[in-house]
């Protein structure tokens, strides 16, 4: 077992710059996470959520968001794995922590769960810009929905919402249905168009509408409906993972314990879905699910077994990659019918679908086009949920040498044929035209 | 030649030579010294900076020469180069004329086997200079093929230092050229010597010295182009012979042969538009040749005529149907754009930007005409004149030769050098012939002063100079001075050569040499250093996008992948870089990623003043990639007609990829005392944009004088 840990090892180290370079790229499930808090009160307060994550092996270290001590990373190495920001009103960070730390920090490969909440600090706001999302200007501004609003004891301005818009991802949001809807209040916020990493994972119900619920609405609220967001993932293109939302009390134990029932639905559910979703989630951005990795990428010709430095036109080629998903603890087939690998120069010249062996391997068998150029290997498996998988593989076709031709082909006889009776009679001719006199 | 002087035989006798003997031995001499001055007046790069290899080009043929010394032949016939061109690749052995290399390694082989350890570097650098020589020796005896021996010598003189042959065969100056002259001159010599023999030996030399030039350089279709003009001149003249038709169908047929086993020629040389003239002369040859033995055979006058009217109508037709089937079938392609460039002088300007873009494609100024030729460019027209006089099927030859090369000298500044063999030659004649009268004149005159009624030797010459002596009294005085003024000039033209030599036609190009404030010489050697900069610290497969003009220097010496080079062969892939370049740059940066790119050089002269650097260079690239891609327009970059970088310049020039990249953090910088930060001295102004900001790129390194820029390409955007 430690002989094959190692070659897998020595076989990731080759293809790290195409896999999560993260943390450790054979265990990527985060370890050590630091918390940031406004005040202590919230351990007790969320201890359900944190306990949930101690409970899966995770190393919380919870700190006050202005300690003068805390810092990400020491002598250039990180710290942490991941950062959880529960301080939604902190104005500065202490120590030498401020919004390109954490960006630099999510840029070398670690991820972030940020919880803003109403009043939400300018510093929170800027990293979830960062992040690609943008919160409602209005800093008292709180979510409210009219039609889905969550029914409670007490009737109040309908703030306290209840959503069941989901992102459709087994991935993310795991194998079993979430049921109950999802409690939430605070403030809301949209993905910016710009970016094209950042999903929804909770819209808010079409009725919604961001405002302050104090003040009179005089004018029209700038996010309405589904392009609210409640909560939000990106998947950077270094395969961190984020998760902004706009409350914090949506992680705190009322909210997970409480029962809910939707305004205008009869069935009553003893619990609402946050423990669920949130829990789940948690996996999918600590890299507990959807995260792959590719190795033993192998090519050759037909009948051979030796990669070779470049490829003739027309050969017939054999490619092989096999894909992993890691599981939490262990590295399992990844199991797909839709990988496709392209020959690639430019544009693909062959664009093929992996056929699958369900123990992860994946291979295909082609002949190279008759081209010659520098073609790529490319496998570009980009799936929602999933870690991306990019592998490139540059290799050179070149034409046929001068002695690879086919050499009597049946059209060149009748030339063979002139120029052989050519030199014949040009033979007789001459010794005719010599010795006739 | 008549008797020596006095005092000069004298020396010889007691050597106890005879006077032919005596001649022999001058003659040798001479052409050894003359051999050894080629070498030698060619060696100035080598002192001034180093044994390296020149320019652009060459470095393209020292790599392949050096991949075929490490691979073999076979390898090197085969190599598909996927380091170029990225990512079509180029299929290198069969898109070269590969004598020169096959030359270098020859003799790179000759010397190991001699046991001289020598690097193939250095017989590169060597091998122009060698045959630079050997045209010297080809030139004497072509001189005297169509003149006499005398002529020959002058002719082996003058071209060994004649500048026009130099610029290209500079030690270092590793290109075609350098051998494909000395090919040149001696297919036409070998070629003249069959027409004058006769001998199908002479002809055979011919078809191979023709072989040799077409594996050399392009520039051979100007042989398959002139000796069938030649021979029509010929045939139209009425100096139909049989030694023209053994020389020339000898020569045709066997050379198109050798000719065709050139992958890079192959079968154009019986398809293209360029090599048709040498075929229809082939079979009119063949007509005139039928014709004449039917008027052998035929007595009856008349009757002849009719055949004839019959024949030749018939041969036109068949010939000229044949050329519009074969043109129309796409079997016979038509004339290339270079060839049409040459006929049309304004043809590339309008049609073909790439050929256009090129500074040796030029129109030649007269200057260069004065600069390079010299006095010859006086005593081309009199050697025509006595070539005129003594109208020969040799000086016929050479006069085409001379008045068609001048042509295409004129057209293009390049081609300077295929006249220049033919005004040497043509300028011999007149110097040999001016000099040998004026000799003749003073020695005749003596002669009669002396002896009175005896004419001496010189039979009826020296009698009907004598005649003209008695009316011209200050004749011998005249002759003398004149034959002072000759040699005068003659010195003067030795003096212009070498300090031509030395001055603008040994710097390799690639290490640039200023006069510093104090007049001392300042080296600017930050190609070398910018591409051992790429060598070193970039990973082995990185792509390299730079200006074409680049590329081969970038592969030979950066050894690094790149996107086009000195090869110009796809226009397209040319035009895409030419459109990044002048693209702002969030739409360039689509195309550099399109392409794979690592990595951006820019070559930017406005620290240095180095004038014929990117940005000068710019108007082409949008030109070249407009004419690909339409969206690319050059009026965007100019204002009301005007080329500019400073504040006035055209808000697109200002903001394209090029500039940027040219003027990054130049805004900052002093270059000359009094002058505004950002003041380029290559143009002279303040430049228009000094805070230039970029977003996908970033400077990965700049040389010590800023010459070469390089920029790295950033990944895409982690968040966003």
């Amino acid at each position: 077992m430690g002989k094959l840990w190692l070659i897998c090892i020595a076989s990731i180290s080759i293809l790290l710059p195409f896999l999560c370079n993260a943390f450790s790229p054979e265990t990527p499930t985060d370890r050590r996470v630091l918390v940031l808090l406004d005040d202590f009160a919230i351990m007790s307060s969320h201890s359900l959520y944190f306990n949930a994550l101690k409970s899966r092996g995770f190393d919380l270290e919870f700190k006050l968001a202005d300690d003068p001590k805390i810092a990400l990373q020491r002598y250039g190495q990180y710290l942490y794995d991941a950062l959880i920001l529960f301080c939604p009103s902190v104005e500065r960070f202490g120590g030498s922590i401020d919004v390109a730390a954490i960006v630099n920090f999510v840029d070398s490969g670690h991820d972030l769960i940020v919880a803003a909440d109403v009043n939400a600090s300018d510093l929170i706001r800027e990293v979830g810009t960062e992040c690609g999302v943008d919160f409602d200007e209005d800093p008292s501004a709180m979510v409210i929905d009219h039609i889905g609003y969550a029914v409670s004891g007490t009737e109040g301005d309908h703030t306290l919402i209840a959503s069941d818009d989901f992102i459709k991802s087994d991935v993310i949001l795991g194998g079993k249905k979430i049921e109950a809807p999802i409690l939430f209040r605070g403030i809301g916020h949209a993905v910016s168009p710009a970016n094209s990493l950042v999903l929804k994972v909770l819209s808010a119900s079409p009725s919604a509408y961001s405002a302050n619920p104090k003040s009179k609405l005089s004018t029209p609220p700038p996010l309405t409906g589904s392009a609210i967001s409640l909560v939000s993932i990106v998947q950077a293109r270094n395969n961190a993972r984020l998760l902004i939302t706009g409350s914090l009390s949506m992680f705190s134990n009322r909210f997970f314990r409480s029962g809910v029932q939707k305004a205008g639905s009869q069935i009553k559910h003893e619990k609402s879905g946050n423990e669920q979703f949130l829990t789940e989630i948690s996996k999918w951005i600590f890299h507990e699910r959807g995260h792959l990795k590719a190795v033993n990428v192998k090519h050759h010709r037909v009948g051979e077994t030796d990669e070779p430095a470049l490829y003739r036109i027309n050969d017939e080629l054999e490619y092989a990659v096999e894909i992993y998903e890691w599981s939490g603890t262990s590295w399992e087939p990844y199991v797909a019918n839709d990988v496709q690998l392209q020959f690639y120069m430019m544009s693909p010249y062959v664009l093929k679908t992996l056929s699958s062996d369900k123990k992860g391997l994946y291979s295909t068998s082609f002949k190279v086009p008759d081209v010659y150029g520098v073609f790529q290997f490319k496998v570009e498996h980009q799936k929602l949920g999933y870690t991306s998988l990019s592998l490139s593989k540059q290799i050179p076709v070149r034409p046929y040498r001068h002695n690879e031709y086919e050499r009597f082909i049946p059209a060149a006889y009748p030339y063979y044929g002139a120029a052989f009776s050519m030199m014949a009679g040009f033979f007789i001719f001459s010794f005719a035209h010599l010795y006739s006199k | 030649m008549a008797t020596m002087p006095a005092s000069a035989s004298d020396l010889f006798k007691s050597f106890k030579l005879k006077t032919k003997q005596q001649e022999l031995l001058i003659r040798v001499s001479i052409l050894c010294l003359v051999y050894i001055l080629a070498f030698i007046t060619r060696l100035f790069s080598v002192l001034r900076y180093e044994s390296m290899i020149h320019e652009f080009d060459p470095y393209f043929n020292y790599r392949t020469t050096l991949y075929l010394t490490e691979n073999g032949f076979y390898d090197f016939w085969n190599w598909f180069d996927y380091e170029s061109w990225y990512p079509l690749g180029r299929i290198v052995g069969g898109t070269l004329y590969p004598g020169l290399m096959v030359t270098a390694v020859l003799i790179y082989r000759i010397l190991r086997f001699l046991r001289f350890a020598v690097h193939i570097r250095e017989v590169c650098v060597l091998t122009a200079p060698f045959f630079a020589s050997n045209t010297t020796l080809v030139a004497y005896f072509f001189g005297k093929e169509i003149w006499d021996s005398g002529a020959g010598l002058v002719a082996a003189i003058l071209i060994a230092i004649c500048p026009g042959y130099i610029s290209r065969s500079v030690a270092g100056s590793y290109d075609n050229e350098g051998v494909a002259i000395f090919a040149l001159l001696f297919t036409f010599y070998v070629f003249v010597k069959a027409v004058n023999t006769g001998s199908l030996a002479w002809s055979l030399a011919s078809a191979f010295g023709y072989f040799y030039m077409v594996s050399a350089w392009g520039g051979y279709v100007f042989i398959i182009n002139l000796i069938p003009l030649y021979v029509l001149v010929l045939l139209i003249t009425g100096r139909y012979s049989m030694r023209l038709y053994v020389a020339y169908n000898c020569m045709y047929i066997l050379g198109m042969l050798l000719a065709m086993q050139i992958r890079f020629v192959g079968f154009q040389h019986v398809q293209s538009g360029e090599h048709m003239a040498a075929m229809g002369v082939f079979f009119l040859m063949q007509v005139f040749y039928f014709l004449d033995w039917v008027k052998h055979m035929l007595s009856d006058t008349k009757l002849f005529q009719a055949f004839l009217r019959i024949t030749v109508t018939c041969a036109v037709a068949v010939g000229g149907i044949a050329l519009g089937l074969g043109m129309v079938s796409g079997y016979i392609s038509p004339w290339t754009g270079r060839f049409y460039s040459l006929l049309d002088p304004t043809y590339a300007k309008d049609h073909i930007p790439i050929i256009a873009s090129v500074s040796e494609h030029q129109p030649t100024a007269w200057s260069s005409f004065m600069f390079d030729f010299h006095i010859l460019l006086f005593l081309f027209p009199a050697g025509l004149y006595f070539c005129f006089k003594r109208l020969s099927d040799a000086t016929i030859f050479i006069v085409m030769y001379g008045l068609t090369s001048m042509y295409f000298a004129g057209v293009m500044v390049r081609l300077i050098l295929v006249a220049t063999p033919a005004v040497c030659l043509i300028s011999a004649i007149a110097v040999s012939a001016t000099v040998k009268n004026l000799t003749v004149l003073l020695r005749s005159k003596n002669k009669v002063v002396q002896t009175g009624s005896t004419k001496g030797s010189g039979g009826s010459k020296s009698s009907s100079k004598a005649l003209l002596d008695q009316s011209q009294p200050f004749q011998k005085n005249g002759a003398i001075a004149l034959l002072f003024g000759a040699f005068y000039l003659l010195s003067r033209y030795a003096t212009h050569c070498t300090w031509v030599t030395s001055e603008a036609y040994s710097s390799p190009s690639i290490v640039l040499a200023a006069r510093g404030a104090h007049g001392n010489r300042v080296i600017f050697d930050d190609y070398r250093e910018a591409y051992f900069w790429l060598r070193q610290n970039t990973p082995q497969d990185a792509k390299v996008m730079s200006w074409w003009d680049y590329g081969y220097q970038i592969t030979a010496m950066g050894n690094r992948t790149v996107i086009v080079d000195n090869n110009t062969w796809n226009n397209t892939h040319i035009a895409t870089v030419g459109r990044a370049m002048s693209s702002y740059e969030d739409e360039a940066i689509e195309i550099i990623r399109s392409l794979d790119v690592d990595y951006v050089l820019v070559v930017f002269g406005g620290v240095t003043g180095y004038s014929s650097d990117d940005i000068n260079k710019f108007l082409w690239m949008v030109r070249i990639g407009g004419g690909v891609f339409p969206v690319i327009k050059e009026p965007d970059y100019l204002v009301n007609g005007e080329y500019r970088v400073d504040k006035g310049a055209a808000p697109k020039m200002l903001n394209c990829l090029m500039y940027k990249l040219c003027y990054y953090r130049f805004g900052e910088m002093l270059t000359e005392y009094g002058k505004p930060p950002g003041y380029d001295r290559a143009r002279g102004v303040e430049i228009g944009n000094k805070d230039v900001k970029l977003e996908h790129l970033e400077e990965a390194f700049t040389t010590s004088n800023w010459i070469v820029r390089i920029y790295r390409v950033k990944p895409p955007n982690n968040r966003w």
